[in-house]
């Protein structure tokens, strides 16, 4: 008796001893769960394999970035709505982002209407669901919109209808390659010149302004070449033909309410983080900064925002992670992303639910895993080291 | 400038100088400090009229508040047809509830905010009896909505939708996720392996994929999991769902919070010869918990906003009865009104659990006063 409560009395041994409880009870339940799956399936007559990703899809997609049609196979229907999901996370990261910061900055301003203009902004988006936004902005699109011939035009290049979005699509011709080149060495030469300037500076002291050469650097050199090899782009300006337009770049009414609606929503949790990100810079940093005669652009670029980002970075990828997950509610007005092709249709043709929700869970889950494996890196580099 | 000169004594206080206080002031110092602001006042101002001037003119002075279809409303005037509303009210509130026994709903919604005062405030006069009403409230509120007993007419499961459906789903979610959450976050900061790993995985799963994925789980393919004959109703297996899913961000925003606590605390905490139950039950949840409240307020309204993804799997909450109205021909088209609507509740309700938040973060933000 004795002996046993001694074990139960020395921490390593009881610690051992809970463990293997543990185990135990997590064995037999997945072993339950595994058992009643073989009763299930074997009562209903199926098996679990992944051949019906290899077998004709059978249905349209829309909207694809591959080459893509019926006769496809299941696993390239998954992939287009794959890239499909990159697309609009893409959009939708760059509006979220844009309108975020904007939004942020504005809220700390000292303009008290436009600051509270963007915190009733803030309140409104994000205290309402991202599907009500998802489905108002494709209704808007759809019922409020006018019909392709009486489309909305701005300067007669742009086109906004009930169809979607109509921009002029950029073709580019022989001799673009030169403008390729040139960009790419336009870019290498500031990388080189803003090192040289840092060493310069760190042995003499001496400035150049190195933002300003670069950027001009990167913006001229091209255009140089583009004059050179004689204009080698046109644009090809949607035209209306019959009910619909033909030409230009086409953005589908569910691209469209998607990328405004994730955009909108998500802008509003990063103009609080960005916002969360200044205030937490102590105020003495700003005065310090200022009392020894930096220039104000000085003192945001060199002073706060290397502070700032530090804060912002974190919250800001798992806003874009949440965007990205969030573009799955796609589904609920068929715009054709991974869940809407795998996890959608192709399950329902081939009625495999286990296979093809185990493959959109990995995939997202990988994704999401290996965004915060970085994050996790990014914080350990970035993060102030205590002395 | 002449310069004054006072001599020693005392003299009255000087008025401050004009366009620095007052009406003028304010707006001189708030709106038009300088031309870039006052640039941004002038763009503010603008938007806000056209803003404002749009708002009213379609919400109400234009706004047909009832009529028989579309067509009749756009013959009355141009704008917000909110008959569609209007008509389907009941449905908006109650789903297919049966309409004769909707007092049930109404007091279980009633009764719901007594049982909640006293978690909710703690300065609440008679709170330890409210709170013995608290344990007794799930089981008033499960007889009352399902019926059964005591002579109460037996509802379906599926006849459940409206707000109601979303309020049943975030209160269920809400107060199961908690405790699990809680248990989930102390065992992320386990000192056993096999309990810590166990907790990561749930967690990093379960943050890892799309809600939307593990609610087609809940309807497709849970009953696999289960077994043989084994059959229970979509709602519960959905708020198993919503419980696991922000169980696991709750344990996140908790885990912050315990590692927040200074590490001189568990330090005093063993050096007085507590053990870990103890420790956890005295010293760090109470602080853990204080610093993450609005973190779990949070997630809370993360998880109410969410329920309305139960319309993809075919429930039939404020969004599912607003799409179905949609679908009829005598609304079609009036996407926009029906999803204000259903917008505008959600403000109403999120923006109040919001406000709560604040609140209850400055009256326990003790060290700073």
């Amino acid at each position: 008796m004795t002996f046993f409560s001694n074990i139960w009395r020395n921490e390593k041994s009881r610690e051992i001893i809970v463990q293997i409880i543990v185990l135990f009870f997590l064995g037999w339940f997945i072993s339950w769960l595994v058992m009643n799956v073989n009763a299930n399936f074997e009562a209903l007559g199926k098996d679990i394999s992944f051949e019906f990703l290899f077998i004709p899809a059978g249905y349209d997609i829309n909207q694809y970035l591959i080459d893509y049609n019926n006769r496809d196979s299941h696993l390239r229907a998954g992939i287009v709505g794959l890239l499909n999901t990159g697309l609009v996370a893409f959009f939708g990261i760059i509006l979220a982002t844009v309108l975020g910061i904007a939004l942020g900055i504005i809220r700390l301003s000292k303009n008290w209407l436009a600051s509270k203009i963007a915190y009733w902004y803030v309140e409104f988006t994000r205290n309402v669901p991202i599907l009500l936004h998802i489905l108002l902005w494709h209704g808007i699109i759809i019922n409020t919109l006018p019909h392709p011939r009486k489309a909305i035009s701005l300067g007669e290049v742009t086109f906004l209808s009930n169809r979607g979005f109509y921009i002029p699509k950029p073709l580019t011709e022989t001799g673009i390659e030169l403008v390729y080149l040139f960009f790419v060495i336009a870019i290498i030469f500031s990388i080189l010149f803003a090192k040289y300037c840092k060493r310069k500076q760190d042995l003499t002291g001496i400035q150049y302004p190195v933002y300003w050469i670069n950027v001009s650097v990167i913006c001229f050199l091209p255009l140089i070449a583009f004059f050179i090899s004689g204009m080698p782009v046109s644009l090809e300006i949607p035209a209306l033909k019959g009910f619909n337009f033909r030409g230009g770049m086409h953005m589908s009414p569910e691209l469209a309410a998607l990328t405004f609606a994730l955009g909108i929503y998500t802008a509003a949790f990063i103009a609080e983080i960005v916002r969360a990100g200044i205030l937490a810079i102590d105020k003495g940093q700003r005065e310090a900064a200022e009392s020894i005669g930096l220039k104000p652009s000085k003192v945001m670029n060199l002073v706060i925002l290397p502070q700032a980002r530090r804060v912002i970075i974190p919250p800001l990828t798992s806003q874009y992670l949440n965007l990205t997950k969030n573009s799955s509610l796609a589904i609920a007005i068929g715009y054709m992303d991974l869940v809407a092709t795998l996890g959608g249709i192709s399950l329902n043709q081939t009625g495999r639910e286990m296979e093809t929700m185990l493959i959109v869970m990995l995939i997202y889950l990988s994704v999401s895993l290996s965004i915060s494996a970085l994050m996790n890196w990014y914080n350990s580099k970035v993060k102030l080291v205590g002395r | 400038m002449s310069e004054k000169i006072y001599k020693p004594g005392n003299y009255p206080d000087l008025p401050p100088p004009p366009g620095t206080v007052g009406v003028y002031g304010w707006i001189r110092q708030n709106l038009f400090s300088s031309i870039s602001n006052s640039l941004l006042t002038i763009i503010s101002v603008v938007l806000l009229y056209y803003l404002i001037d749009g708002i009213i003119g379609w919400f109400f002075l234009d706004a047909v508040f009832d009529a028989d279809s579309k067509i009749a409303c756009r013959k009355i005037d141009d704008g917000a047809c909110w008959a569609v509303i209007t008509r389907r009210v009941g449905q908006f509130v109650y789903g297919f509830y049966p309409e004769a026994e909707r007092w049930r709903i109404d007091i279980t919604f009633l009764t719901m905010f007594i049982a909640f005062a006293p978690l909710l405030y703690p300065d609440i006069p008679k709170r330890k009896w409210l709170l013995y009403f608290s344990l007794f409230y799930p089981f008033f509120a499960f007889v009352l909505i399902m019926g059964g007993y005591f002579g109460l007419q037996k509802i379906e499961y599926s006849l459940f939708g409206g707000f109601m459906l979303t309020v049943i789903l975030g209160v269920c979610g809400i107060v199961c996720s908690l405790p699990l959450g809680i248990l989930l976050a102390l065992g992320r900061q386990s000192n056993l392996t096999v309990v810590r790993t166990l907790s990561v995985c749930f967690i990093e799963f379960m943050r890892g994929v799309p809600l939307i994925t593990l609610l087609f789980v809940a309807s497709s393919m849970l009953n696999y999991f289960l077994p043989p004959g084994t059959n229970f109703s979509i709602l519960v297996r959905v708020i198993i769902m919503f419980t696991f899913f922000s169980a696991a961000y709750i344990a996140e925003v908790i885990r912050g919070g315990i590692q927040a606590i200074p590490k001189g605390q568990y330090e005093a905490a063993d050096a007085l010869g507590m053990n870990y139950w103890q420790k956890t039950r005295f010293i760090t949840l109470p602080q853990a918990l204080k610093i993450s409240i609005p973190g779990i307020v949070n997630t809370f309204i993360g998880l109410y906003k969410d329920t309305t993804l139960v319309v993809v799997i075919g429930l039939l909450d404020p969004l599912g009865i607003g799409r179905a109205a949609l679908a009829d021909t005598k609304w079609n088209g009036l996407s926009t009104e029906t999803y204000l609507f259903v917008a505008l509740f959600f403000f109403v309700s999120c923006f109040a659990m919001s406000r709560y938040s604040l609140w209850l973060e400055n009256k326990l933000n003790t060290d700073k006063k």
